[in-house]
């Protein structure tokens, strides 16, 4: 990286608070591909100039696969010593680069005894070009470009936020074009509920080939997700599809970064 | 008099049966754990105004939203004409609300025209499902009972609608006649079609018109009692289902407060936990279930949106929404016979798990929300499946494998993965 990232252990150390803290997550910390997104997320926070921090080595799992696969005892161990490390770090707003981080953070860490203003990057994106601090100027031109976006279930149906991530497509003068099932009525690319982590039980189609066969279905020249557990299912559907040229799959913090040449 | 007398006793006797199978429901649904869903009355009415009332979800669909539209408002206006029926058959009177006047006559008029659009979407509806064979009315749950109860509930309805018409074109044929007793009152806009194919004589119509008027009163009182063990409930369900439906974020699952103690006390041995009441983590059988799940059971009317947007389904995946909830109803109607034969304390050995709902049913679950945000009277299926899971998990430690050695990686290296916490932060290190 061409800067330092801060950990809130040094701005701690220098009597600093940051504005945000920035939630990598597992996949953005260890996945390779999501670390790409994770990278872009702080060149993004770097570039506008907000005062962020990252945990570094003390984050740890949210709790969120523990929790949906039933094991209530290991995510509330992790969700309350996660608390613990934010709340003596005295957090109150945080952004995620994952969906379920968003998710669990936001909605189930409350009840727990930690409680803070939680966004998904796409909804700092949309703030920040709402702002004006964030353009589509200087780098790729995504100019006419057919992108379809993959809504991530846990932002879509699981809280509501549709919008957002659409809003930092629009800055891009590109063609969004939505795919039969999107928004509320959005097809799940197969990961969620545990499921990233195991086979899928017997049946006749893998679910993120059947995304995928919809996505290419309005012929796109990229897909953009929000979710590295998305981006994951996707990436191996294009593979599988042997469109791996003609289609990219990129995480709308990519998107961002790469219009804005950072 | 006479047939006053059995007026009386035909609705009394109707209306006890159906009281005494409605108290078995409700026992039933108390039979699932406490959950509080009492709070922001508002808006939880809103949301019942909105999505029982309005129908609101129905719209996703238009075509089936269209005709389901006429056979739901139809119902509740229709019932203004039961109440005339009902004071007519205990007073033997005739259409006493004719001397509403004008008003009358626009209301029969109206129960006409929309007992005729009952009628016709009732006959597409019947023809949706076993002429062109829906992909969404199939499925492993939908055969023998389930399919019959859907086309016994629309054959009544039709057989309902035309004795209400052919009724009416007898009565407006008799007033013509000038038959005693037939007073001139009311608007025929569709049952004066019917007139000709009616017989011309006096006596031959009071036959039709007072068979007709039977069939119609006790096809109600029948249909009825043909609720409770139907999926035809929900028409008196969806309204309590709404209301007392989840109106928190659907990502957020319930943090369990058993959990919470003994996780304190594990990080904290000064903890000392607030009195719980002990009892198993999550659910094996439905008297696991909170009475919201029980009562989500109840008022499934089996129209498998759910099931038609879920992905596990989608890709001949063996889950499906739908058959959770009917297994959930089939499950807690066997546990209530079970307490009326044999007592409270009997137990039949049977559960909601593996004997209803397989293991490779709930692990086929991407917990998407999908089936959730699909159905019109807001049931949860996914809270089932995850209380399931629950038990399999935090009960009997029987997950599959690899769901075992992602949780061994949480717990040993605080990621899903086996990565070394130590290497977090080495993606800051790359560009």
């Amino acid at each position: 990286m061409e800067f330092k990232v801060p950990t809130m252990a040094e701005l701690m150390a220098a009597g600093e608070e940051p504005e945000i803290l920035f939630w990598v997550g597992c996949a953005g910390s260890y996945d390779e591909r999501a670390q790409k997104i994770t990278r872009d997320i702080c060149k993004i926070l770097h570039h506008v100039g907000i005062k962020y921090a990252v945990l570094g080595t003390e984050e740890s799992c949210t709790g969120d696969p523990a929790k949906r696969a039933g094991n209530e005892f290991l995510f509330q161990m992790q969700a309350m010593t996660n608390i613990e490390v934010l709340n003596a770090y005295n957090i109150k707003k945080i952004v995620t680069g994952c969906p379920h981080c968003f998710n669990t953070i936001k909605n189930e860490y409350p009840g727990l005894g930690g409680t803070y203003e939680v966004i998904h990057h796409t909804q700092l994106i949309q703030d920040l070009i709402n702002e004006g601090k964030l353009k589509a100027e200087g780098g790729e031109s995504f100019k006419g470009k057919k992108i379809t976006y993959h809504d991530p279930c846990y932002l879509g149906r699981g809280n509501g936020i549709y919008e957002a991530p659409r809003k930092a497509l629009e800055v891009l003068d590109a063609q969004l074009v939505e795919m039969k099932r999107c928004k509320s009525n959005g097809l799940c690319c197969g990961a969620g509920g545990a499921q990233m982590f195991k086979e899928p039980e017997k049946g006749n189609k893998d679910i993120n080939v059947e995304r995928i066969d919809e996505a290419l279905e309005t012929n796109p020249q990229v897909i953009a997700a929000g979710c590295p557990f998305c981006m994951t299912m996707l990436s191996d559907g294009i593979k599988l599809k042997d469109k791996e040229q003609e289609v990219k799959v990129l995480d709308i913090a990519e998107i961002t970064a790469r219009a804005n040449g950072l | 008099m006479v047939a006053q007398i059995l007026f009386l006793v035909l609705t009394l006797a109707a209306i006890a049966l159906f009281t005494v199978n409605l108290r078995k429901i409700i026992r039933n649904i108390r039979l699932g754990k406490a959950v509080d869903r009492k709070d922001q009355p508002q808006k939880r009415l809103m949301t019942m105004l909105r999505v029982a009332f309005g129908q609101s979800k129905m719209v996703v669909r238009p075509i089936p939203a269209f005709l389901h539209f006429f056979v739901y408002i139809g119902f509740v206006i229709i019932n203004i004409e039961v109440l005339e029926i009902m004071i007519d058959g205990l007073f033997g009177t005739h259409r006493i609300f004719n001397g509403l006047g004008g008003l009358y006559n626009f209301l029969i008029g109206s129960f006409e025209i929309l007992a005729f659009t009952v009628w016709v979407s009732c006959a597409i509806f019947l023809v949706r499902r076993n002429i062109l064979k829906l992909k969404r009315f199939s499925g492993v749950e939908m055969k023998s009972w389930p399919k019959s109860d859907a086309n016994y509930i629309l054959i009544t309805e039709i057989l309902l609608m035309s004795a209400f018409l052919l009724m009416n074109a007898a009565d407006a044929k008799l007033q013509l006649l000038g038959a005693s007793h037939y007073v001139n009152a009311g608007a025929f806009p569709v049952s004066q079609y019917l007139m000709n194919i009616l017989p011309s004589t006096e006596s031959a119509l009071v036959i039709v018109e007072r068979s007709c008027w039977w069939f119609h009163i006790i096809g109600i009182l029948a249909f009825l009692n043909y609720l409770p063990y139907s999926k035809h409930f929900h028409i008196l369900f969806a309204f309590p289902n709404t209301y007392f439906s989840n109106l928190e974020p659907k990502g957020e699952f319930t943090n369990m407060a058993s959990v919470t103690n003994e996780v304190k006390a594990m990080l904290d041995p000064s903890f000392v936990p607030a009195e719980t009441e002990p009892g198993k983590f999550g659910a094996k059988d439905v008297t696991d279930l909170s009475w919201v799940n029980l009562m989500n059971a109840y008022t499934c009317t089996e129209c498998g949106r759910c099931t038609s947007v879920c992905p596990a389904n989608i890709t001949g995946k063996l889950l499906s929404p739908r058959k959770i909830m009917m297994d959930t109803r089939d499950r807690i109607t066997e546990v209530g016979q079970n307490i009326d034969k044999h007592g409270a304390e009997h137990q039949d050995g049977k559960a909601l798990l593996d004997d209803y709902i397989s293991r490779e049913e709930i692990w086929a679950c991407t917990s998407c929300n999908a089936c959730v945000e699909a159905c019109p009277v807001n049931i949860d299926p996914l809270q089932i499946i995850m209380e399931l899971r629950r038990y399999a998990v935090m009960e009997e430690s029987q997950a599959p494998g690899s769901i075992n050695a992602m949780l061994g990686n949480i717990e040993n290296n605080q990621a899903p993965w086996k990565y070394s916490p130590a290497d977090r932060f080495n993606w800051a290190e790359e560009s």
